[in-house]
């Protein structure tokens, strides 16, 4: 993902000031927003069916292509308002994106049940790629741009003349999300569905024996993670104004090495590995070189594999059986 | 109310049941009774349609039960309390027991809680408590409570006494005995704890290697020198 905010490239600035930890709290929690939300997609397949959507991150991809394909056809059919607009690129881009989710699922891992692990792993990472091809062929290989439609940026004075810049934007993304995931979790933690979804997770059959209909339980995960990730995909069109078939990769590696690092199975582990990558990111290249930040994000997964490997949040297994 | 015949199940070669006739009253508890791998827990995961019939017919309450899926049957008021009670172990005992009426109008929920939390009061004081922190005998009041709160009108109780200390094990057939006299509750019990199995039973089954071999009243099969040889040396 391209850079934005402050960068020191090579130099490392004397101390902190709060301007700059500031900017790069914003920046960082914007950041953190695309992974956290990729990232719950993971998590959530992973605790209920136990595998790696290799997938999920090419899910994003088609959410970002929607919401831009929805901004360009309601410039073109004259729809001025901007909040109207987002309104409706959000509900459009989470329905299409879904369908996919659901028919990836449907397709590619549901005939493939009860089979050994790595089944499913394969038949993911080629869901993937046949996912990145259809988007090359369907839209082409060359990076799409959108013109900036969210305008509005504030300078936030703290004091001492500096200043730290808020757009608009990274403003919609955090309040966006932080709504997106506070009901996201009382979905599953209050709700019919959400026991349903985790009683699936715990013990399939049981549940099957209490009359949850198991696979369109695990339907309704994959939707729900598909439209998640299509939140992300338009978030990263508005902010980006640039996308490709191939964004999906690198954003699926980092909000995967979130779910893990967070502990995967764990939603608030998924968020909360969201954010640390996020702020890892943007506080980076304040101290050290852009150039190793990717290696800062995947050292410190190897480190938290080593030491801690169910991830921040994970749990332990110890349970009376 | 439930009737089996000639009912085939394998997994993969190796043959569970071998033609199992068998018939269900309306009202009436029958136990099941036999050694480790006779096929007991294999007949009730087909009743519920666990996908390893081979052949034969399962019909509940006159519709045959076959390529009917699992939540479906029991959509159809047949309550499962399996083999280890898989108790949600994340959940608490209060979700766990929601989970149980699942698949029945909420509107239903605080009155049968009421009725359940009446018939095992220990599980009253552990409603917010996690299902795995629970003791043995604890999860198995609550499998069994999770199981009524889902109203059944046919109810598979998988060695339900395993495990338990002998005076818990005796209040719970109490329990069982005393829902299927309030409440005609139809009941289908496997059990290796004989005696208690076939005192409790309007009729019973002695299964061996995947077939039934004997069938009778429990006071018959209790009575009978082979049955006391095989299953109760000691117990009586």
């Amino acid at each position: 993902m391209p850079q934005t905010g402050i960068v020191f490239r090579g130099e490392i600035p004397a101390r902190m000031t709060i301007d700059i930890f500031l900017q790069q709290l914003v920046n960082g929690l914007t950041l953190g927003a695309f992974y956290g939300l990729i990232a719950l997609g993971y998590t959530m397949v992973y605790g209920i069916i136990g595998m790696i959507n290799f997938a999920h991150g090419d899910i994003y991809m088609i959410g970002a292509f929607v919401a831009l394909i929805g901004f360009v056809v309601l410039s073109t059919v004259g729809i001025a308002s901007v909040p109207l607009a987002i309104l409706i690129v959000l509900v459009l881009a989470m329905f299409f994106t879904a369908c996919y989710g659901w028919a990836v699922e449907r397709i590619a891992y549901r005939p493939l049940r009860g089979s050994p692990r790595l089944a499913p792993l394969i038949s993911a990472i080629g869901m993937s790629i046949v996912l990145q091809n259809y988007v090359q062929i369907a839209q082409g290989a060359r990076t799409k741009s959108l013109q900036p439609i969210v305008h509005g940026q504030y300078s936030i004075d703290v004091g001492q003349g500096a200043h730290v810049s808020v757009s608009l934007l990274q403003i919609i993304i955090i309040v966006l999300t932080v709504a997106l995931m506070a009901g996201f979790t009382w979905v599953i933690r209050s709700t019919p569905l959400g026991r349903a979804q985790r009683a699936t997770e715990q013990d399939a059959t049981m549940a099957a024996l209490l009359g949850v209909n198991v696979n369109r339980t695990i339907s309704i995960t994959f939707v729900i993670g598909a439209s998640l990730a299509a939140v992300a995909g338009m978030m990263a069109t508005l902010y980006y104004g640039v996308i490709d078939f191939y964004i999906g990769f690198i954003a699926g590696i980092k909000a995967f090495t979130a779910a893990v690092l967070g502990g995967i199975g764990s939603l608030p582990g998924a968020m909360l590995g969201g954010l640390a990558i996020g702020l890892i990111e943007s506080f980076w290249p304040v101290f050290f070189d852009l150039a190793y930040r990717d290696v800062a994000v995947f050292g410190l997964l190897i480190l938290v594999l080593i030491f801690r490997p169910t991830g921040l949040l994970g749990r332990p297994e110890i349970e009376k059986v | 109310m439930l009737s089996v015949e000639g009912l085939h199940a394998a997994y993969g070669r190796i043959e569970a049941l071998d033609g199992v006739d068998l018939e269900v009253k309306q009202g009436e508890i029958m136990s099941l009774v036999g050694a480790n791998g006779a096929g007991k827990t294999t007949l009730l995961m087909s009743i519920c349609g666990a996908p390893i019939v081979t052949a034969g017919r399962i019909v509940l309450d006159g519709e045959d039960l076959a390529g009917v899926p699992m939540h479906e049957i029991i959509r159809r008021g047949v309550g499962h309390v399996p083999e280890g009670r898989h108790i949600f172990p994340r959940m608490t005992v209060l979700e766990n027991l929601r989970m149980g009426g699942y698949a029945v109008d909420p509107k239903h929920f605080s009155a049968d809680l009421e009725r359940v939390l009446a018939l095992f009061p220990r599980l009253k004081d552990r409603l917010s408590q996690r299902g795995g922190t629970l003791s043995g005998g604890e999860q198995q009041m609550l499998a069994i409570a999770r199981a009524l709160i889902g109203r059944p009108r046919l109810l598979l109780l998988d060695e339900p006494s395993l495990g338990l200390a002998p005076l818990i094990a005796l209040q719970l057939f109490q329990a069982i005995l005393g829902i299927n006299r309030d409440e005609k509750l139809t009941v289908l019990l496997i059990e290796q704890n004989a005696y208690q199995a076939l005192k409790l039973a309007d009729r019973a089954c002695i299964m061996v290697n995947g077939k039934i071999t004997l069938r009778g009243t429990g006071a018959e099969l209790l009575a009978n020198p082979a049955v006391q040889a095989a299953y109760l040396e000691g117990a009586a």
